[in-house]
């Protein structure tokens, strides 16, 4: 009875330690795409000579959690770069036109 | 979460403002490029707006547009913070290089009085030329390494050929060349572009809101504000150069600066100085 | 090598106004560099200004005072052509002097 009770414990101590992995590992996944996106994203935005510093910074700050393993953090502010960087297309593209508004004429 | 919300609405805004702005102005009338027009333009809005500031002092930049401030900077001008780096700035100019010859063999006129007539198109390299850029390219044809656009050295060249041409108008060309036409309205645009994450174009502090505050800091108007230039800035602790104000001013609106002398900085250059054509040169200049 | 000091003295009536200028790194010593260091602190730690064998003015400085200061102010007395002589020391042991004719 006490062995099957350990084998039992172990099994599902096993199977635990599989999941938090497991865990683990989807959320480094997770953030190795999120920050990918950003990058792309911020390297279009640079295409466009239009980044902003807070991209940088906030890519910066998302590889810094990644290292200390800290990867839901770490993917949420590659999520926030990758919005920034978008924000800064989407800016580089409409003030294409738009800059005339602001003309003196 | 918030800050994806926050940017999403803010596009938003803007497109709403766009829908909205683009229904009261006259759509961009003709395409065509009017140099002319556009400098007429631009210096009646300012003089209109402040009907009390004499032309040709449009170009004290701030202390034209606070009493206060103008007594502060006259007292300071008996002793100006400048003095030193313009004092350097002489003696570089006539040092000769490592080749024999001197700042004075590169320019017109040993460099004297000239300063009024930069940036210029150059139309067999069909680019802009800038003080700035013109100085280092004299460096390098004489075996001497470049200055960094950004420090003490460019800033006292530029202060000491600013100083030898103070008070004759500004007198930029623009040849009859489509790319000379093309750079113009280049650096037209970057000037009204909004960017950074703050959103700022150059206009946003320079053309609709001159006198008002950023902080603790009074604004410029855009019309003569490239007439000071080089600045010696209380800021700075120290002098500095056109290139490192454009940059600054980038990295302040959280966008991020393209290098020293790129064609959008030369371009901007050329557009701010034609459309202060008439107003005198007064740099070296001191600022906050 | 020309004097850190510039100065200019006018008299007017009885009072002698004097306006000096003078190059000094007055860093405080707590500022860092770009590679994070701090830049040790170089500042006046007094400023005289010497009329008829006294002092009219003196300054004592600290690291708060920005760097190539400006100073102003007045004195009871002077005369056109008398001389007025400026000096300092700081916190290194250097110093400077300079004289100037009060015009």
């Amino acid at each position: 009875m006490r062995n099957m009770m350990q084998k039992s414990a172990l099994v599902l101590a096993l199977l635990a330690v599989v999941a938090v992995s497991a865990l683990a590992a989807g959320s480094e996944d997770d953030f190795k795409a999120a920050y990918a996106a950003a990058e792309a994203a911020n390297k279009e935005a640079g295409k466009l000579r239009n980044q902003w510093t807070t991209t940088a910074a906030t890519l910066a700050a998302a590889k810094k959690s990644a290292d200390a393993g800290e990867f839901d953090k770490a993917t949420a502010a590659a999520k926030e770069a990758e919005a920034l960087a978008k924000a800064s297309i989407f800016q580089a593209t409409s003030e294409k036109t738009r800059w005339k508004d602001l003309e003196i004429r | 979460m918030k800050l994806r919300s926050a940017i999403y609405l803010a596009s938003a805004a803007l497109a709403f403002a766009a829908l909205t702005l683009a229904s009261t102005l006259p759509s961009g009338a003709s395409d065509k490029v009017d140099p002319v027009a556009d400098a007429k333009a631009f210096q009646k809005f300012f003089t209109d707006k402040f009907p009390k500031v004499k032309f040709e002092d449009f170009v004290n930049g701030p202390y034209s547009m606070n009493e206060d401030l103008y007594r502060q900077w006259q007292e300071k001008e008996q002793f100006p913070p400048y003095e030193f780096s313009l004092e350097m700035g002489k003696e570089m100019f006539s040092k000769p290089f490592k080749s024999g010859k001197s700042y004075e063999d590169c320019f017109p006129n040993k460099g004297i009085g000239i300063r009024q007539n930069y940036p210029y198109f150059d139309e067999k390299e069909g680019k802009v030329i800038t003080l700035e850029l013109a100085l280092n390219r004299c460096r390098e044809a004489n075996g001497e390494p470049p200055f960094s656009y950004v420090k003490d050295e460019m800033a006292a060249l530029t202060a000491y050929m600013a100083f030898t041409s103070r008070g004759k108008p500004m007198d930029i060309k623009i040849p009859n060349d489509p790319r000379a036409l093309a750079a113009y309205e280049n650096g037209k645009e970057y000037f009204y572009t909004r960017r950074g994450q703050f959103n700022f174009s150059c206009a946003t502090c320079h053309v609709q809101s001159p006198g008002e505050r950023i902080r603790a800091e009074i604004l410029a108007p855009a019309l003569g504000i490239v007439n000071a230039m080089p600045i010696y800035r209380s800021e700075w602790s120290g002098m500095g150069t056109t290139s490192r104000r454009f940059t600054t001013c980038n990295s302040q609106i959280r966008g991020v600066p393209m290098n020293p002398q790129d064609d959008e900085y030369r371009n901007v250059e050329y557009y701010l100085s034609y459309v202060s054509n008439g107003l005198p040169i007064s740099g070296p200049g001191a600022r906050p | 090598m020309a004097s850190s000091i510039r100065v200019r003295a006018t008299a007017s009536g009885e009072t002698t106004e004097v306006q000096a200028l003078i190059q000094h790194p007055m860093d405080s010593g707590f500022i860092k560099d770009a590679k994070g260091e701090i830049i040790p602190a170089h500042f006046i730690q007094q400023l005289t200004f010497e009329y008829d064998g006294k002092n009219v003015f003196t300054a004592d400085w600290g690291g708060g005072v920005s760097k190539d200061p400006y100073v102003k102010f007045a004195f009871k007395g002077g005369k056109k052509g008398d001389e007025l002589k400026v000096s300092w020391v700081d916190n290194k042991g250097a110093t400077d002097t300079t004289t100037a004719k009060i015009q």
